[in-house]
């Protein structure tokens, strides 16, 4: 029998507010640990919860991109459960009447748009985090009150691949918005992924099983692989699936079971007493509005257009919000649309992978990185050595493009003379495939000017090494 | 002269005469508590670690300015560095970091605090006897309870052991043991005063309020506590007028409500009559009277009961032994959460937390909290129509005047009864005050019920205040 593959995303996502959700401490991350708390968020006897408002801008920024209903109304729930990362042993979040419903989000689907449904967003607030040492278990407050808000997924997902796309999808719009950094290793962004599998043309969901503990977009994908599998083979064998809460497990690509529905907690949500009702207006929405800024998709569009760049390009500049930034800051002082993109997309790029960084921890400021491109343009420096010698040095900082040429005396030789002699040497010391090219095998001289450009460190100008080769061979 | 016998009114008027120092106020007191606490046991901490206050009068005639008049304060109420328990095992050696607002409010109005004042744990009862620095006693007979929850604050300023005190009232807790005690009680309207600090029994229905020897006096200390919150959602930005100024408002053509169900069978003969002479007066004084119905205050308790411990059992959650209070190490985390919870928690704490577990639980949630939310609605809509009509409702207080020490300690329904009267206020966020209106054969105080529509405290001072200056009640002084 064939299967159709059902899954739907629970994603939590962590909100850029500079302070707490119900108080005013600080959200930054990798603090000391309980540096960032007060009486409120360590949910101190007698403490109370007041709504920071900057929370309900940036989340009503997410939901509008999401295209979903704002309610007019909003308000808050208890969720109670008890965990030591948890202080107040209830976290306060929505229940019925949550920020926002009913929204969608488009992805490629075998080149087609796909519509996947968002059934809510939803605010509460994050937990502490738990730090265990071989004697003992500490807690650090300091992420208690962070905001939060809960995207849920219809179910409208078939295949991992889609979760996975779903999930790039939606991270980088949020970080286009600057609404969340949606940086899976601090946290900032956690996806809980639901699965189940039906007969194909079958309008009726199977039981489901929830996965947690996924680290990242490929841990998603590979969970949902795994649990796909297993699924269809239980299926398979006449077996019944059972619902239940399941875990991944990295190192061994499994997943297992955490706890059935029966086990499932009762959160017993019940209105937060110590919260009005809050009415979002129509003023709010709009403020909103006009501060959402151009998106990905937009501006990849845009790129292709106004600096003719093809999609492929425009797709990789506008992968990431800091990256297109950077983009059209070069653009501003040197107005070369396809050689910065070359530059960006590729060295610049692969350079920074190479040291585990990204655009919004560059360095190198957009002004260096023009020097540099002008340097190579006016023919003061080959291409090559740029990429291997120069970029390496200014992207780490403080050097100028030009001084390292000084200093590292790899400044690009256009004399004739010069390149003359290591020609002739190479002609000398390579008879057979001058020979070769004498024959006929006009492909030859490649490996010659790669010798020359050897003999030259890498500074002779490609261009004129040709130039005298094919002069000196052709005589 | 003995000045732990005298109101805060008078002391600050000899104070501003020059007649006294503040220093004698504050020693009289001490003294008092000294001489009587061992038979009263009002207090579950005295403060003793500061010196009296040296520092005399300024003077000035802000009406702010306490000028270091004795406070009680009771133990649920969050006080930097000095133990907030709420008389429980379970917050055993807490010492807030923190001041509640209204304790912040005391200490800008040059208010001395005396230490805290015992209570029925977690504010859960209406005796005073579940605390576990065990009972209070009435001072006016010993072997009774001083009413609860706030029974220490009632029973400190009826023993003199303190010239105000700050009580909470979610059920009655104010006003219950300031009828039972002889004292004026004082729950404001829900949103009145900030609920910053103190510690949740149920954040609904929760409210700081006053308890002290005279109207006067409440009005007074509420010109401290009253208003608005930026670390209160649910506190109101409502204006705070002088509520000394509208002491002298008169009573003349004002229209007092008394609602037929208020006079039922299980109200004590006595205090009926009491209550009856009362309002009697009150016409005397040119007010009208007119009866009115409340046909839904029979579900009030009813409705309380589902409501109060729901949001209580959550409330209670965060005491697992984690961060702060008692903890028992145990093998595992859950294990420390049932052992520390089971012996930090007393009897009536337990039944409470699996009441209000069960009315919040899925399946359960609609029958139970979700209809009593319903109903809750209902009642606070029938004041509103009463409201429309009459200025004020005039009720008893409390069904009977203070019971035996054990009478009903057994029986937890006959206990929830006692509150039969004052949960209505509560459910519907309205402002009520207890006023000594009476004694009983036995020589037990019996109070009055003075309630108004939200925000209405100004009517309630001017009701209380007229019959006051025209009775001796609150004149008498239990001998200890």
């Amino acid at each position: 029998m064939k299967y159709k593959t059902v899954i739907g995303l629970e994603v939590h996502v962590q909100l850029l507010s500079k302070t707490k959700i119900f108080c005013s401490c600080g959200t930054a991350f990798g603090k000391e640990p309980n540096s960032q708390t007060c009486p409120s968020c360590l949910g101190l006897p007698g403490s109370l919860p007041v709504f920071n408002i900057e929370v309900l801008a940036l989340s009503l920024k997410a939901a509008l991109v999401l295209h979903c209903r704002i309610q007019r109304v909003m308000r808050f729930d208890r969720k109670n459960y008890f965990y030591p990362d948890l202080p107040k042993a209830y976290q306060i979040s929505q229940y019925d009447m949550p920020l926002a419903q009913g929204g969608w989000l488009e992805i490629m689907d075998d080149g087609r748009l796909k519509r996947i449904g968002i059934t809510r967003v939803h605010l509460e607030e994050d937990a502490g985090k738990l730090i265990h040492t071989a004697a003992e278990s500490l807690v650090d407050f300091n992420r208690c009150g962070t905001p939060l808000i809960e995207i849920v997924s219809e179910p409208d997902i078939n295949s991992p691949d889609e979760a996975y796309r779903y999930l790039t999808k939606l991270k980088s719009i949020l970080t286009y918005l600057e609404v969340s950094d949606c940086n899976m290793q601090e946290g900032s962004l956690r996806c809980d992924a639901n699965i189940s599998l039906c007969p194909a043309g079958s309008a009726e969901l199977g039981a489901k099983a929830e996965v947690k503990n996924l680290n990242s977009f490929k841990a998603v994908r590979d969970a949902l692989k795994y649990e796909a599998g297993r699924q269809k083979r239980l299926l398979e064998e006449g077996e019944r699936i059972t619902q239940e809460t399941r875990l991944w497990e990295e190192n061994k690509k499994v997943t297992l079971s955490m706890r059935s529905k029966e086990e499932a907690h009762d959160y017993r949500y019940f209105p937060e007493p110590d919260l009005p009702i809050f009415e979002i207006n129509e003023e709010d929405i709009e403020k909103a509005k006009c501060s959402l800024p151009e998106l990905a998709d937009e501006r990849k569009s845009r790129f292709v257009e106004q600096y003719s760049l093809s999609d492929y390009d425009a797709g990789i500049l506008t992968s990431a919000k800091p990256l297109a930034d950077y983009y059209e800051k070069c653009l501003v002082i040197f107005a070369e649309p396809k050689e910065v993109a070359n530059w960006l997309a590729g060295p610049v790029m692969a350079e920074l992978n190479a040291r585990n960084e990204n655009f919004s921890s560059i360095k190198l400021k957009p002004e260096e990185l023009v020097e540099m491109i002008k340097l190579v343009r006016g023919g003061k420096i080959n291409s090559k050595a740029a990429k291997e010698v120069v970029l390496p040095e200014i992207i780490e900082g403080g050097k100028k493009a030009a001084d390292i040429l000084k200093e590292k005396n790899i400044s690009q030789v256009s004399d004739e003379e010069e390149i003359g002699k290591i020609v002739d040497e190479v002609i000398r010391r390579n008879e057979k495939s001058v020979n070769d090219f004498k024959e006929g095998k006009k492909n030859a001289i490649m490996y010659l000017v790669g010798q020359v450009m050897k003999g030259s460190k890498g500074c002779a100008n490609p261009k004129k090494v040709k130039e005298i080769l094919e002069e000196r061979l052709n005589k | 002269m003995k000045l732990y016998e005298l109101s805060a009114a008078r002391l600050i008027s000899l104070l501003e005469a020059g007649e006294i120092k503040v220093s004698e106020i504050q020693e009289s007191v001490q003294k008092r508590i000294d001489e009587v606490e061992n038979r009263v046991h009002a207090y579950a901490t005295l403060d003793r670690n500061k010196e009296t206050d040296p520092s005399e009068s300024a003077g000035g005639e802000s009406v702010l300015d306490l000028k270091g008049i004795p406070v009680a304060v009771k133990d649920n109420i969050c006080t930097k560095g000095v133990p907030t328990t709420c008389s429980s095992r379970i917050l055993e050696g807490f010492n807030p970091p923190y001041d509640a607002a209204v304790i912040s409010r005391l200490k800008k109005a040059n208010a001395f605090l005396l230490g805290k004042t015992n209570m029925d744990e977690f504010a859960f009862g209406s005796s005073c006897e579940t605390s576990c620095y065990g009972p209070t006693h009435n001072p006016w007979d010993l072997s009774r309870i001083p009413g609860g929850s706030s029974g220490g604050s009632a029973a400190a300023v009826a023993s003199g052991e303190a010239i105000l005190a700050l009580g909470s009232d979610t059920g009655g807790s104010i006003r219950q043991p300031a009828a039972m005690c002889g004292v004026v009680g004082l729950k404001p309207t829900y949103g009145r005063v900030s609920r910053y600090g103190l510690i949740a029994f149920a954040s609904s229905l929760d409210q700081i309020g006053t308890i002290t020897k005279t109207v006067e006096d409440s009005a007074l200390l509420m010109n401290v506590i009253a208003g608005g919150d930026e670390k209160d959602s649910t506190c109101s930005n409502e204006d705070i007028p002088d509520f000394t100024k509208s002491l002298e408002g008169g009573i003349k053509d004002l229209i007092i409500g008394v609602p037929d169900e208020y006079f039922v069978e299980g109200l004590d003969k006595e205090v009926e009559e009491a209550v009856n002479e009362a309002i009697k007066l009150l016409s005397g004084l040119g007010a009208r009277v007119e009866r009115v119905s409340l046909p839904h205050t029979k579900y009030a308790v009813s409705t309380y009961y589902l409501i109060a411990p729901a949001e209580a059992s959550s409330n209670l959650a965060r005491f697992d032994g984690v961060q702060y209070g008692l903890r028992r190490e145990a093998e595992d985390i859950t294990d420390m959460y049932k052992i520390t919870r089971a012996s930090g928690f007393g009897e009536e704490v337990i039944r409470r937390i699996i009441l209000g577990t069960y009315s919040l639980s899925s399946g359960y949630y609609e029958d139970y909290y979700l209809k009593a939310q319903k109903v809750r609605a209902v009642i606070a809509g029938e004041f509103k129509e009463a409201f429309k009509k009459v200025d004020c409702l005039i009720t008893p207080t409390s069904p009977t005047t203070a019971f035996k020490i054990g009478e009903k300690i057994e029986d937890p329904l006959k206990m929830y009864l006692s509150d039969v009267f004052t949960i209505p206020a509560n459910l519907a966020g309205l402002p009520a005050m207890s006023v000594p209106c009476g004694f009983c054969g036995n020589s037990l105080p019996i109070g009055m019920q003075i309630l108004a529509k939200p925000f209405g405290e100004e009517t309630i001072f001017k009701t209380a205040y007229a019959y006051q200056e025209n009775s001796q009640w609150h004149k008498r002084k239990p001998s200890l």
